[in-house]
């Protein structure tokens, strides 16, 4: 039997909790270096599989192309005279869409876990919470069985509930308890559609419902006269729309975003950055993974609204940026523009689209929390984050004010950054599937590149307020530490970005085949938007 | 006749144990208990105590194969099993808690309070069984007159009297409707036992024109307030909520877990029996066409656990906060009942086991908390995860797990009745419900946000130490809720071989 390095890199961190919960409470560079070494070895981890990644296998609906694959009974229930038998596998393996995702979350966690040094305030709690919540970011990425899926993507919502809740800002209280009926109310809808699904679902191996994603894609394994047997129905239509809210509320999707700039505002640092660069991106991997493969006719219906979804995203984020005089609230409204790009790339349902889809969500990930990391240097020092407040630091903090620039340019979509690259495959797919809303979409580069530079030049150019005078030092050999590696990442895929979109091409490619196939189905539903 | 009896009465023993338990232990209360000095009641706690470890133990002995006991008077099968266990547990556990409590160690005479768990207890033990109407009549009413006297046990405390006052109206005014309605469907049926009705509404001896099919509604519905009362349904909640606030916390939890799952067993026999009609499929079946219960339990379902959520938001007593809780949760177990297959009755009593280990969890948290810092106000949790980890771990994770969040025990509750509801294409109700679910996330949160979020109101921050046997006992309610959140198998092939019925 191969090594089980899926479950080891999504259990460490638990392990990694139990010990700090074992640990005094006053050793607190022995709970940081905990943390530390747990995160860093998950890194690690994620280094080996991207290393024996086979980037020819294609994985979605092919269980024989998963990679790492690890499948255990977990509950089992014989069959009884009354019952049918009940089998719930833990059932984890990963493929080209999930890869990019293990990676980012274990890059991210190992550079948060660095920005919450700064905590001061019971760290105890805070790193088991912190790893608890690891813990479940990463299984969410690695899971194939739904009621795994379900269970790790609950299990995140308590810890950063407190995280928000006790380390926060001000109003924590608020914008912890609005995260957390937010996602709750999204993902009973989730809930339900799992236990649709499970009846609907009939195992080819075993002949007995099962919660299997991969089984779920195949309409061949549907029971008939199960409540989503009949495709193109209203009763699968339903639970598209049950899905996508469930998975909009995470991404966040105009009108379901709202509890994102509270969130934001409010989190901690590093918090923040484990939002904005992991979070998120479990909503669009949930419709990536589960909307759109096993609802391929519905994902068809509703290209359009979710390509004019995604311009509004796009449109409206950006100018609620613009408006903000909170430094962390712009970020957090850029991120709503950012993943509009990503809803409008897999929306337009080519490879083009969906691969600039998957890596802008690599690369949002990977900007915005280098964004959230910036903006987290300057509140350390100046403990306020009003744009109005600052000017001229350029002077005073050079290293940051480079590496500031280095990430608003990566953010505007600059030529030789990541997010260049991922944007002109969003736009080049979109154009090919719905030219009039790729066209007005486009109207948030310009808003992207109007806040970004109006940020840059209210906060770095002019003259320096005196009260900052003393204040305002630039970065140390940490938070350096944290910054570095994301810069270098950013411009490296920038330049050549090939590696990463190998890891997804051959999986998306069969991902929009898949779908695309059942064009045909969608055609005759319900009459066209 | 008296054959039956003499028949009977070796499957009877643990019932018998339980009535004698509650003779006798009047008996040591009265000759041994009152010469105390101190009259802690102990000497007759633990004998009540030893009496339901018996009456437990000899469950296994009865043989769990469907069948009829005195007559038609009482089914025994694994139904009723099921429920028993479930009882003398919760039995036990709060013989245990009440033992510890200091509100009752104050209260006078304290002994008879055990007396009175022992009778109310043997009165639970009749619900699970009854089959015939005035079997079931006699089951509820001394349940009930018993619960009056426990709920008004503080004596010196005016909002405990006054519980057991509206206790006492209210469950009077229930019952005295139930037994009206028991006779107009003996009126329609010439029957008594729930067979001979069934029988008699299958057959066609009563043929449903319009004038009967009116009465057998009527009457189905003043039943239907019997149970109801009993299970805190909405509308015939009013009671709950100043009796579970007004009553000893122990006496609180027991009517929130065992009565309350007492009351379950008594309607889902009821209806699962009186209205069978034929099976379909293996686990699904049909009712018969005169009446459409499932939907009068479905609007139940709804108003109760909209009603319980909505206005536990409001709370700031976590008794009454409690209580509204466990209104809601008689509204998702309802759910069960609407659908009524093998796996709707499954998922409900794998929902009481659950219920046991959150509920009572939860209740006694709160009775340790109050007997340190005199309070059961919301405020006066503030800076409680400081002062006192372990129990605040313990309470957030009770309360977590009623609030149906993975990985903990709840979640499974709340998937498998939702999996039995969908199952059953009540999608609309499983929606309601979900909802349901996230509102009562609001006000468990409440509680969490005053233990972590937030200062102590008046600055105290001095920790609050717990004797071990208090940390002890937290510590065995958490890891349940945790085990059965990760490993359900055992509980779920428990609860599905628990789910048959006597029927004839």
């Amino acid at each position: 039997m191969q090594f089980p390095i899926l479950t080891v890199i999504t259990f460490l961190p638990v392990l990694g909790m139990i010990i700090v919960l074992l640990l005094p409470k006053d050793k607190t560079r022995v709970l940081q270096s905990t943390a530390a070494i747990v995160t860093g070895l998950q890194v690690l981890l994620a280094i080996i599989i991207w290393m024996a990644f086979d980037t020819t296998k294609f994985g979605i609906n092919d269980v024989a192309s998963m990679q790492f694959v690890e499948r255990l009974p977990w509950i089992v229930i014989p069959q009884t005279p009354w019952f049918g038998e009940i089998r719930i596998d833990y059932f984890v393996g990963i493929d080209g869409l999930s890869m990019p995702m293990v990676l980012l979350t274990a890059l991210i966690s190992f550079l948060a876990t660095f920005a919450s040094f700064s905590v001061k305030k019971s760290l105890k709690g805070y790193f088991a919470m912190f790893l608890l919540l690891d813990a479940g970011m990463m299984g969410v990425f690695v899971s194939l069985d739904m009621f795994l899926f379900y269970v790790f993507w609950e299990v995140m919502l308590l810890p950063m509930y407190f995280l928000i809740g006790i380390w926060g800002g001000p109003r924590r209280e608020y914008a912890a308890i609005k995260f957390f009926l937010y996602t709750l109310a999204g993902s009973v809808l989730l809930l339900l559609v799992m236990i649709g699904l499970y009846f609907s679902t009939v195992d080819p191996q075993t002949g007995v419902h099962t919660f299997n994603m991969i089984a779920m894609m195949d309409p061949a394994n549907l029971a008939e006269g199960s409540i989503f047997s009949i495709i193109g129905s209203s009763a699968r239509m339903l639970a598209f729309i049950g899905l996508f809210i469930g998975f909009a509320i995470k991404v966040p999707i105009f009108p379901f975003h709202t509890w994102l700039p509270d969130a934001h505002v409010e989190a901690p640092t590093a918090i923040s950055v484990i939002l904005a660069g992991v979070l998120l991106k479990m909503g669009t991997y949930g419709l990536l993974r589960i909307s759109f493969p096993i609802f391929p006719e519905m994902t068809h219906y509703f290209q359009i609204p979710m390509m004019i979804l995604g311009f509004v995203n796009i449109v409206y984020g950006a100018l609620c940026a613009m408006a903000q005089t909170d430094f962390k609230k712009l970020i957090a409204y850029s991120s709503v523009s950012h993943m509009g790009y990503v809803l409008l790339g897999m929306a337009a349902l080519n490879v083009q689209g969906m691969t600039g889809a998957v890596f802008q969500m690599f690369n949002h990930g990977t900007i915005t929390a280098m964004l959230f990391l910036l903006v987290g240097v300057i509140y350390d020092r100046a403990h306020t984050r009003g744009l109005n407040e600052f000017g001229g630091v350029y002077n005073k903090m050079p290293i940051y004010s480079f590496l500031t620039v280095i990430a608003f340019f990566a953010a505007i979509g600059l030529p030789s950054m990541s997010g260049f690259i991922s944007e002109a495959f969003v736009f080049l797919g979109a154009f090919q599937t719905n030219k009039l809303w790729t066209i007005l979409s486009t109207l948030g580069i310009v808003l992207g590149a109007g806040y970004m530079l109006w940020t840059f030049q209210r906060v770095f150019m002019g003259t320096l307020p005196e009260k900052w005078d003393d204040v305002l030092t630039d970065v140390n050999g940490r938070e350096i530490f944290t910054l570095v590696p994301l810069a270098i990442i950013i411009i490296a895929l920038g330049v050549y970005p090939t590696p990463a979109l190998d890891w997804m091409s051959t999986s998306l490619g069969h991902l929009v085949d898949f779908v695309n196939a059942s064009a045909p189905a969608a055609a005759g539903m319900f009459g066209a938007f | 006749m008296i054959e039956i009896i003499f028949n009977s009465i070796p499957s009877f023993w643990p019932e018998i144990t339980m009535s004698l338990t509650f003779v006798v232990s009047m008996i040591v209360e009265f000759s041994i208990g009152r010469k105390e000095k101190s009259s802690t009641g102990m000497t007759t706690g633990l004998f009540v105590l030893a009496g339901f470890i018996i009456t437990i133990l000899q469950l296994p002995f009865q043989n769990p194969e469907p069948r009829l006991l005195f007559g038609t008077m009482y089914s025994v099968d694994p139904f009723a099993m099921f429920f028993k266990y479930l009882i003398l547990a919760t039995g036990i556990v709060i013989i245990v808690f009440s033992m510890q409590s200091a509100e009752l160690r104050k209260q006078r005479a304290i002994g008879e309070f055990y007396s009175f768990i022992a009778a109310m207890t043997f009165g639970m033990m009749l619900m699970t069984g009854a089959s015939h109407l005035l079997m079931i009549y006699l089951a509820i009413e001394v349940v009930s007159i018993s619960s009056f006297i426990l709920s008004g046990f503080s004596k010196s405390l005016h909002r405990s009297s006054e519980a057991s006052l509206k206790y006492v109206l209210f469950g009077g005014a229930a019952s005295g409707v139930m037994l009206y309605g028991m006779s107009l469907l003996y009126g329609l049926t010439g029957a008594l036992d729930i067979f001979q009705i069934q029988a008699g509404l299958a057959s066609g001896v009563f043929v449903p024109q319009e004038a009967d099919f009116a009465v057998l509604m009527i009457s189905i519905i003043m039943i239907l307030v019997g149970f109801g009362y009993k299970i805190s349904a909405v509308p015939f909640h009013f009671w709950t909520p100043d009796v579970y606030e007004g009553a000893p916390i122990t006496v609180t939890a027991y009517l929130a877990v065992a009565s309350k799952a007492a009351g379950f067993a008594i309607m889902i026999r009821f209806f699962y029996v009186t209205f069978f009609d034929s099976m379909v499929d293996i686990g699904k079946w049909v009712s018969l066409p005169h009446f459409e219960w499932n939907i009068v339990l479905a609007v139940l379902a709804v108003i109760t656990m909209t009603l319980g959520n909505v206005v536990a938001v409001w709370q700031d007593n976590l008794k009454r906060m409690l209580a509204y809780s466990s209104i809601a949760h008689a509204g998702y177990i309802l759910m069960g009942a609407v659908v009524m297959t093998d796996l709707g009755i499954s998922a409900m009593l794998m929902y009481f086991v659950i219920y046991f280990f959150m509920n009572l969890g939860a209740f006694y948290v709160v009775m340790a908390v109050a007997d340190r810092i005199g309070s059961e106000h919301i405020d006066d949790y503030r800076g409680l995860g400081k002062r006192a980890p372990i129990v605040s771990v313990g309470l957030s994770v009770f309360l977590v797990s009623l609030t149906g969040l993975p990985p903990l025990a709840g979640f499974i509750g709340k998937w498998m009745l939702f999996s039995a509801v969908v199952e059953a294409n009540f999608i609309w109700l499983a929606i309601i419900g979900v909802i349901n679910s996230a509102i009562s996330l609001y006000y468990y949160a409440r509680v969490f946000r005053n233990m972590y979020l937030r200062e102590p109101l008046n600055g105290d921050t001095s920790p609050i130490t717990f004797s071990p046997l208090v940390i002890v006992t937290t510590i065995l309610f958490i890891v349940p809720n945790i085990i059965f959140g990760l490993y359900f198998g055992p509980l779920v092939s428990y609860a599905q071989h628990s789910v048959r019925i006597f029927l004839p």
